[in-house]
């Protein structure tokens, strides 16, 4: 099963990044090979819809869940329909929430935020 | 004569001023720009309003034409498409309406629709010809709504005042761009400063003479003054931070027509911007 999470760095041991539209990396990590993958995020300096172009590019990438500490309603607008689950991320890690995934531990997001757009400085 | 009355950010004083300076004229035409919360309708209070929708096309899919292709998501910039489940599909309030993706698409599978996103409104309070601008919540952009508002704006035998958006964005730009003159209000705080420098750095990038009002003035060192008379720009004159003023202004009273001493100050700064202006054309014809 393939996890995408927004991250800070192309490692492993990165931080999540604290948006997911506007992260730098996405890690796409593989459950079965252990493998990662880390994918460029073209929607991080958008002028607009970062959610739904970063969405894009999970559902490209065939991830089947993605852990995140939050989440914005254009973005779950491409995700749900698309299958792919929205996890909420517990720890500061990739490394840590992805072994609490492999546990069953982390949870489905919530609270799916409403969108920033309003008084961005392209409007 | 058209004159844009402008600040670096929200409560300080746009539609005060420009609202005022439109009274004091009597016959004006007062254009109410912040079509995302107008307010210098609650002061005028027009009667025989007439309001006229906002429309913009945006794009439509025909599923049986696309063939993912994905040109249309590429192209836009602000991410209003996306392909989810073998289906191209449409963010109707992140589109900005550019019509792009439908110029794009190879197999024409892109078609419009009309979406009303505001209406414009107008009326008048006494003699002031009163045009409102409102943009529906949660829309992407007020730019058609402010294109509209401005083709009232044309009337040469009038002076038109527009009271802008808060900022320096698109919807600013928008205000302005035809403007023959831009008053900038500032506050007498560093904070003032900082928002004035932003808005005369863009009248200045659009080559618009302007001048500062200094609004809540009191009997302190201004920063606001300091940094007109830095930069040489001509200070059209001030407003005293006053407790009659404030209460005439959080009733909806229009302070020039509620009080003579208000009526004496707007009047004078009035006869100042009219002298500018024409010195401008003068200068610069």
């Amino acid at each position: 099963m393939k996890l995408a999470m927004p991250v800070n760095d192309k490692s492993i041991e990165a931080s999540i990044s604290d948006t997911f539209g506007r992260t730098s990396y996405f890690l796409i990590y593989d459950t079965e090979t252990q493998e990662s993958v880390f994918v460029d995020n073209s929607a991080a300096n958008s002028q607009g819809g970062a959610g739904i172009k970063a969405a894009q590019v999970v559902v490209d990438c065939k991830a089947e869940a993605l852990l995140t500490p939050q989440c914005g309603e254009n973005a779950a607008k491409v995700l749900q329909p698309s299958n792919t689950k929205i996890y909420k991320t517990q720890y500061n890690s990739a490394k840590d929430n992805i072994a609490a995934f492999n546990k069953g531990e982390l949870s489905l997001i919530e609270e799916i935020h409403s969108g920033f757009h309003a008084g961005h400085g392209a409007k | 004569m058209k004159i844009a009355v402008l600040s670096g950010k929200g409560g300080t004083g746009k539609t005060l001023v420009s609202v005022n300076l439109a009274a004091a004229v009597k016959n004006a035409i007062y254009i109410d720009c912040d079509v995302e919360e107008p307010n210098g309708y609650l002061f005028f209070k027009p009667h025989k309003i007439v309001s006229e929708r906002v429309m913009v096309q945006i794009p439509v899919v025909d599923e049986n034409k696309c063939s993912g292709c994905r040109t249309c998501i590429d192209f836009c910039k602000f991410n209003a498409l996306a392909y989810i489940n073998n289906k191209l599909v449409v963010f109707d309030e992140i589109c900005h309406s550019c019509g792009g993706c439908i110029l794009f698409c190879p197999e024409s599978a892109l078609l419009e629709k009309t979406k009303m996103v505001g209406q414009v409104e107008y009326g008048t309070s006494e003699a002031v010809t009163v045009i409102t601008g409102r943009l529906n919540i949660g829309e992407a952009s007020g730019i058609p709504i402010i294109k509209k508002l401005l083709h009232y704006a044309n009337n040469e035998n009038k002076i038109t005042f527009i009271d802008s958006p808060p900022g320096s964005a698109c919807t600013v730009m928008e205000s302005i761009k035809d403007v023959d003159y831009c008053i900038l209000v500032a506050e007498p705080t560093l904070f003032g400063v900082h928002n004035l420098n932003m808005v005369y750095d863009l009248v200045k990038l659009f080559h618009k003479p302007h001048g500062v009002v200094l609004n809540k003035c009191v009997d302190e060192e201004n920063p606001a003054e300091q940094f007109c008379r830095e930069k040489n720009i001509k200070i059209l004159g001030e407003i005293p931070f006053d407790h009659e003023l404030g209460m005439m202004n959080s009733n909806a009273l229009i302070a020039v027509r509620t009080s003579e001493t208000y009526k004496n100050l707007f009047t004078s700064l009035l006869q100042t911007v009219i002298e500018e202006v024409q010195n401008e054309t003068i200068v610069n014809p």
